[in-house]
């Protein structure tokens, strides 16, 4: 109960941020507009690939929520850094604020910011003319798929800046980690056509599994074993990130 | 009597990555409801100190008890009793004051009614009512400060740890923050750490100081005894011109006053009480002819205590880090 209360009063500290600074929220919709208008253009022709279906903007949708879910949620950890530099750290780390509200509350936050976008995206892909076949509840799921995908890479991005302690590193991690998880998957081209290693590679990448479950989902018939299994996967992670997460703010303090 | 202590740490050792050894067996005694300085230059080991006695992090060796738990059996117990004013400032910038104070209530499990009452309270007290809802990043560096103080004293806890509160704040500021914290150890009956290196600070509000240098603690006692041990008031007199007699014959007679030193026109002298012994200090110089020009009484500070005990001064070790921390 205090744990769930706590986690809430951290995630508010993130919203009222936001509310009160909603410009960034738009800034980092940006790079995901980019990616939707420009490989929506770029890729167009893929679709007449033997063994394509469907127009490649309902295609290329899920895969650039998803991206966006790496993406934004891969911020999360420069709160964290903020913290250690301004003391705000110390201080509630001497409090006996329970270490997981920590991580939950801003993971919370890093998840809320990443339906929002997703709502806009999907939006957006509306007025260029997707067909949401999956409709409502479709994306509904679409959007609980990039919530949870976001949560873990908000959990990972919380363990580098705690350890790293630098606005860089995160950075680093996020850069280093987005654009392979992301041409690893199918979220740019459809599994059948992938080269082999990287069809192997992606059955291992969470980022696959989100992007698979979104389109399964939101833009096809629904293929509720695979939806389910892949939401599965998901959840197990971001708790594993979670803990992972929670662990590292003693790793800080022995450090201290 | 034996008062009931409120922080009791011994033999308390840390050293970091590469070897630098930041404690090296520090013990201390803090007696419930009193003000304790602990003194020392930058990278001394202060902090390091209230990060232990915190439970921000562990010590390699030694033990240590807060407001009666064990800071490394029961780190939790301990965080529910103290408050902590770090050397950061740690409020969030982008919040109000108020929010700030919520969510540390928060953090201590003060919820609803007791939340919103407690919050008036510590805002009223540190006087931050009218900047509540002002978002932080407005604050002159004093109200930061109380606000900081505020987050540190809103669950009540028997032990504050206050690590060097004035530092970097305008001298009228300074002054103005000392006032409270003195109002706060009368009206709370609160026990209160304080880490700081500038001398007037512990001399001020501190009722018992302890000087750290490298890690371990050099001296301890009251500011007065410590002061008092350094065998009186220095008297410096500036002479017209060289005196031809012997330094010693000089003062020769004159009660209460030794360690005479004559260098040039320079001569000095040490007495018990500096104020009381002038005047005959004076009257003996003018009947042997010796005129003077000026005299100075300087009452031994803390910097002498310093210089006594760690062999340097503040500003010196201040300046020199790399020597702290070989």
């Amino acid at each position: 109960m205090t744990a769930l209360r706590q986690s809430w009063q951290v995630y508010m500290r993130g919203v009222r941020v936001l509310r009160r600074q909603p410009a960034y929220l738009g800034m980092t919709l940006i790079q995901p507009v980019i990616w939707l208008l420009l490989f929506g253009a770029l890729f167009k022709a893929v679709t007449r690939i033997p063994g394509f279906h469907g127009t490649y903007l309902d295609y290329l949708t899920p895969g650039v929520v998803v991206m966006l879910a790496v993406f934004s949620a891969g911020w999360t950890g420069m709160g964290f850094v903020e913290d250690i530099e301004s003391g705000v750290m110390d201080r509630m780390l001497t409090t006996p604020v329970w270490r997981g509200a920590l991580n939950a509350g801003t993971v919370a936050y890093g998840g809320f910011t990443v339906v929002i976008q997703t709502i806009l995206i999907v939006l957006l892909a509306l007025a260029l003319g997707a067909h949401f076949q999956g409709g409502v509840g479709g994306v509904v799921l679409l959007i609980v798929v990039a919530a949870l995908l976001g949560s873990i890479f908000s959990s990972l991005s919380n363990a580098v800046g705690v350890l790293a302690r630098q606005r860089e590193s995160v950075i680093g991690a996020v850069t280093f980690v987005q654009l392979p998880l992301t041409f690893l998957s199918a979220a740019l081209m459809q599994r059948s056509l992938l080269p082999g290693w990287i069809n192997t590679v992606a059955r291992f990448n969470p980022v696959n599994w989100a992007v698979e479950a979104a389109r399964s989902a939101a833009m096809e018939k629904i293929n509720w074993g695979l939806v389910a299994g892949r939401i599965g996967l998901l959840v197990a992670l971001a708790l594993v990130a979670a803990g992972l997460a929670t662990r590292a703010f003693s790793r800080y303090q022995r450090s201290l | 009597m034996e008062l009931e202590s409120a922080i009791e740490a011994s033999d308390l050792s840390k050293t970091y990555p590469p070897g630098v050894q930041a404690l090296d067996g520090v013990s201390l005694r803090v007696p419930a409801g009193t003000i304790f300085g602990l003194l020392g230059p930058n990278g001394a080991g202060k902090s390091t100190t209230v990060r232990v006695l915190t439970t921000l992090t562990r010590p390699d060796g030694g033990a240590a008890r807060v407001a009666g738990v064990d800071v490394l059996a029961d780190p939790s117990a301990v965080r529910r009793s103290i408050g902590v004013v770090g050397q950061k400032h740690g409020a969030d910038t982008a919040a109000t004051g108020r929010e700030n104070l919520n969510l540390q209530a928060e953090f201590y499990g003060i919820t609803g009614a007791q939340r919103r009452h407690r919050v008036a309270d510590v805002l009223q007290r540190l006087r931050l009512t009218e900047v509540a809802d002002r978002i932080v990043r407005t604050y002159s560096g004093g109200m930061r400060r109380r606000l900081d103080i505020a987050m540190g004293l809103l669950h009540r806890p028997a032990v504050l740890f206050l690590d060097e509160p004035t530092t970097g704040l305008d001298p009228e500021v300074r002054v103005e923050l000392w006032r409270e914290i003195e109002r706060l150890a009368a009206q709370e009956l609160m026990t209160i750490l304080l880490t700081t290196h500038y001398m007037d600070e512990a001399d001020k509000l501190a009722a018992q100081l302890a000087i750290i240098d490298r890690g371990r603690i050099v001296v301890e006692g009251t500011p007065d005894e410590l002061k008092s041990q350094l065998r009186g008031d220095a008297i410096q007199i500036q002479l017209a011109e060289p005196a031809a007699a012997g330094s010693g014959g000089l003062l020769a007679g004159v009660p209460g006053v030794g360690e005479v030193e004559l260098h040039g026109t320079d001569l000095r002298a040490r007495a018990q009480d500096g104020s009381a012994a002038i005047p005959a200090v004076l009257g003996a110089l003018e009947a042997q002819g010796v005129t003077v020009r000026t005299v100075t009484l300087a009452r031994p500070s803390l910097d002498d205590v310093y210089l006594r005990h760690a062999g340097r001064t503040f500003t010196r070790a201040d300046n020199d880090p790399m020597e702290v921390a070989a």
